[in-house]
């Protein structure tokens, strides 16, 4: 061997010129430093999926459904029931956002995630959109690259006990176990309010939810706490619901709200509208049922909501009778929370913080116009 | 002959850089291109998350955490909370394993077959449904703390774990544990002393049991003279739950037990079949030369057995401190459900916390590698 830097020189060559022509055009686009690939060398992995403005929209479309990241099982929020259909608030509103893109509220698949799971997948792009009772906080809308679309239920945090151990008061439960689920907002929040008050705690944090609740419910835990509508909804699945009290202290601001990825403003603008829509839709009484007259409607707001005015639908990509689409699939937000949550189900919530604002609640969509 | 494609050790330099590089350019290619889409989707990327608060509680830490802690800190206790299960399984599943292997091959037929029906049973059930077992089936459906069972003075058995009394340190504690520690240094001069004198003279001298004696007898001696070492505060009954002694949490309990029991019946098989492969004739030689069966055993068989034992024992012992990690399906703090669970989660930084937890596990069964490696060198036959 005479010389060995020649050899190597050609070995280099030979394995990357090898990789240029193995890997798809894009990988050497990258190796070559060329920048950015087009988006369809990478249409077979989801996870390496491009976004842009409208590449969100235009994906789905091809796809021909939705796909809607949601919880594992929360009643009223979302949860299947014995065959398999999914139903709930957070359940409604992707149904409401395939309604607006295909005309059909059916175009839509549930994938069930955990809550230490679901950012990934959103992320990674498993999912077109995270409608999972997730809070909105500055951490998530700023660190993890990713957008609330609005608020769909002001929640907050509260504490469940059984009956049988006398408690009425959160203060007394120092020196307590509280079993919650890991990776949420709530195992922050419960550790604030113990540390703040200088109580003591000891915290379990299980990774499903479901865990969480039979643990509590089997005695290992003192008390359980999550967000207060999850409370009530989680009550239904014990032993004897009637054994365990929710406390009245509400510890925490819990704003739930669809998240979405950076990157695709059209995507974030149909995300969030869908939202306003059916908001919208409540305050100016259009309902699933009286739609097809509301549609000779000579409200002007009316109008404008129901695409006979205006190409608001367009705006965002879709098309102009979105809104119509949208409520003959899933009604209006009042509706959807009376369907789900509301006072004549199981979880029986009053509208609360959740009326609209002309009502006394905090719901106060943008206008359509 | 120059550069010329027909020369072997060119050929093989070319086609050995050429992988190299190829395996550079891929590592590169994934990193670029996440580091890209990192960048693109707008997610904050580096280590520096690890001196930010953590905020949130773990219910079992080995050394000081609060909610103020660092994830730095909370990626610490995880860490802990594994070693700690991960030692206490290796220690007693070696044990169990080595019992279970010689239990195999006694004459004792009752015996022999409960060993086998273990070794059956246990290594042909999945452990994670075991965990399950020994968590939701065993340990949760026990009394709460009101009703718990004490099942000695001051043992507390209910579903908020196994509480014991906490050893509190007296005046007489440095005289006491000093006294141990010159017992154990004097017991082991004493059998190396012992074993050279037999060496060189052949005469025998009982060391182990002098050493043992030597054990004993210090340390009480000690006490006798300085005072009690330590007293036991007993936990309390509070409104909740106990209030001070020693606490094993359940979780932790079933997680031991799981993988101390799954890895045993492994480790029994490893010994049985490093027994076997003693050959008969070298037991039958060392009782026509008059060795008892305990002498044997120990010198005879133990020695060569070792040698096919460490090797597979080796693989086991990894086996246990990554299987450590499904700890997560049954809410023990370890490292992948503190930090690749819970910090992961708070902070959004997916490929920065698996990195560092991949990199945890790789180091830990490396270290483990290398120093049964350097046993297994120790014991290794010496041809002379």
């Amino acid at each position: 061997m005479r010389n060995p830097v020649a050899a190597l020189l050609l070995g280099i060559l030979i394995g990357v010129g090898g990789l240029y022509f193995v890997l798809p055009y894009d990988a050497a686009a990258v190796l070559a430093g060329r920048g950015t690939a087009p988006a369809t060398a990478v249409e077979t992995e989801p996870g390496a999926e491009r976004t842009g403005a409208g590449e969100t929209l235009r994906r789905v479309m091809r796809r021909g459904f939705l796909q809607c990241g949601v919880s594992q099982g929360l009643a009223g929020f979302s949860s299947p029931d014995e065959r398999g259909r999914w139903s709930g608030i957070d359940v409604d509103y992707c149904r409401a956002i395939a309604a607006a893109i295909f005309g059909d509220g059916e175009k839509v698949r549930f994938r069930p995630l955990s809550a230490k799971d679901r950012f990934t997948a959103l992320q990674s792009g498993e999912v077109d959109i995270l409608s999972r009772n997730t809070t909105w906080t500055m951490s998530r809308d700023t660190q993890l690259g990713f957008d609330f679309a609005g608020v769909i239920y002001y929640d907050g945090q509260a504490f469940m006990v059984r009956k049988s151990s006398g408690i009425t008061k959160a203060e007394q439960l120092a020196g307590a176990t509280i079993c919650t689920q890991t990776g949420t907002t709530t195992e922050l929040n419960l550790a604030d309010y113990f540390r703040g008050r200088g109580l003591d705690y000891r915290v379990l944090s299980f990774e499903k939810n479901d865990e969480a609740i039979s643990a509590y419910d089997q005695g290992r835990c003192d008390g359980y706490t999550t967000d207060a509508s999850g409370l009530y909804a989680e009550r239904l699945k014990m032993q004897h619901p009637a054994d365990n009290i929710v406390l009245p202290e509400i510890i925490s601001k819990e704003p739930l709200g669809p998240v979405i990825r950076q990157g695709d403003p059209q995507w974030a603008d149909i995300a969030r509208w869908t939202l306003s829509a059916l908001l919208n839709a409540e305050e100016l009484g259009i309902t699933s049922e009286n739609i097809e007259e509301m549609r000779e409607s000579e409200n002007p707001l009316v109008r404008r909501l129901l695409g006979a005015e205006g190409s608001y639908g367009a705006s965002v990509g879709l098309r102009p009778d979105w809104v119509i689409d949208i409520v003959r699939a899933v009604g209006n937000y009042g509706e959807i929370f009376e369907r789900n949550v509301g006072v004549d189900t199981p979880l029986g919530i009053e509208r609360g913080l959740n009326a609209l604002w002309t009502d006394g609640g905090v719901m106060y969509a943008p206008p359509i116009r | 002959m120059g550069i010329s494609w027909y020369n072997p050790r060119v050929r093989s330099i070319v086609y050995q850089t050429g992988v190299l590089a190829a395996v550079i350019a891929v590592v590169w290619f994934f990193t670029a291109t996440a580091q890209e889409n990192l960048e693109r989707l707008n997610i904050s990327t580096g280590f520096g998350f690890l001196d930010t608060t953590a905020g949130f509680g773990i219910i079992q830490t080995l050394i000081p955490y609060t909610e103020q802690s660092s994830y730095g800190r909370a990626f610490l206790v995880g860490l802990l909370n594994t070693l700690s299960v991960a030692v206490i399984g290796i220690v007693l599943s070696t044990m169990l394993g080595f019992v279970i292997g010689v239990a195999r091959l006694s004459p004792n037929w009752l015996l022999a077959k409960i060993a086998a029906a273990y070794v059956e049973v246990m290594r042909n059930i999945p452990l994670l449904l075991q965990l399950f077992f020994w968590y939701f089936a065993v340990l949760r459906p026990l009394p709460g703390p009101a009703e718990s069972i004490e099942a000695l003075p001051g043992v507390f058995l209910s579903n908020r774990g196994l509480i014991l009394p906490d050893p509190v340190l007296d005046a007489g504690a440095g005289m006491f544990f000093g006294a141990l520690a010159a017992a154990a240094v004097a017991g082991f001069v004493l059998v190396r002393w012992a074993r050279a004198r037999q060496r060189a003279t052949g005469q025998l001298f009982p060391a182990l049991r002098v050493a043992a004696a030597l054990i004993v007898v210090l340390p009480l001696l000690a006490w006798a003279i300085g005072g009690t070492p330590f007293h036991l505060e007993y936990a309390t009954r509070g409104d909740f739950d106990f209030s001070g002694g020693v606490r094993l949490l359940p979780e932790f309990v079933a997680l031991v037990l799981g993988l101390t029991l799954y890895t045993a019946a492994f480790i029994g098989e490893i010994v049985r079949a490093g027994i076997q492969s003693v050959d008969r004739g070298q037991g039958e030689a060392a009782a026509a030369l008059g060795l008892k069966d305990s002498t044997t055993l120990r010198l005879v068989v133990v020695p060569q057995a070792l040698r096919l034992i460490v090797p597979p024992l080796t693989s086991q012992i990894l086996n246990l401190t990554k299987n450590s990690s499904l700890a997560v399906a049954i809410a023990y703090p370890d490292l992948v459900a503190v930090f690749a669970g819970t910090v992961l989660n708070q902070t959004g930084q997916a490929i920065e916390v698996i990195a560092i937890t991949m990199a945890v596990y790789l180091t830990l069964s490396l270290a483990t590698s290398l120093a049964m490696n350097w046993y297994n060198a120790r014991i290794a036959l010496r041809e002379r």
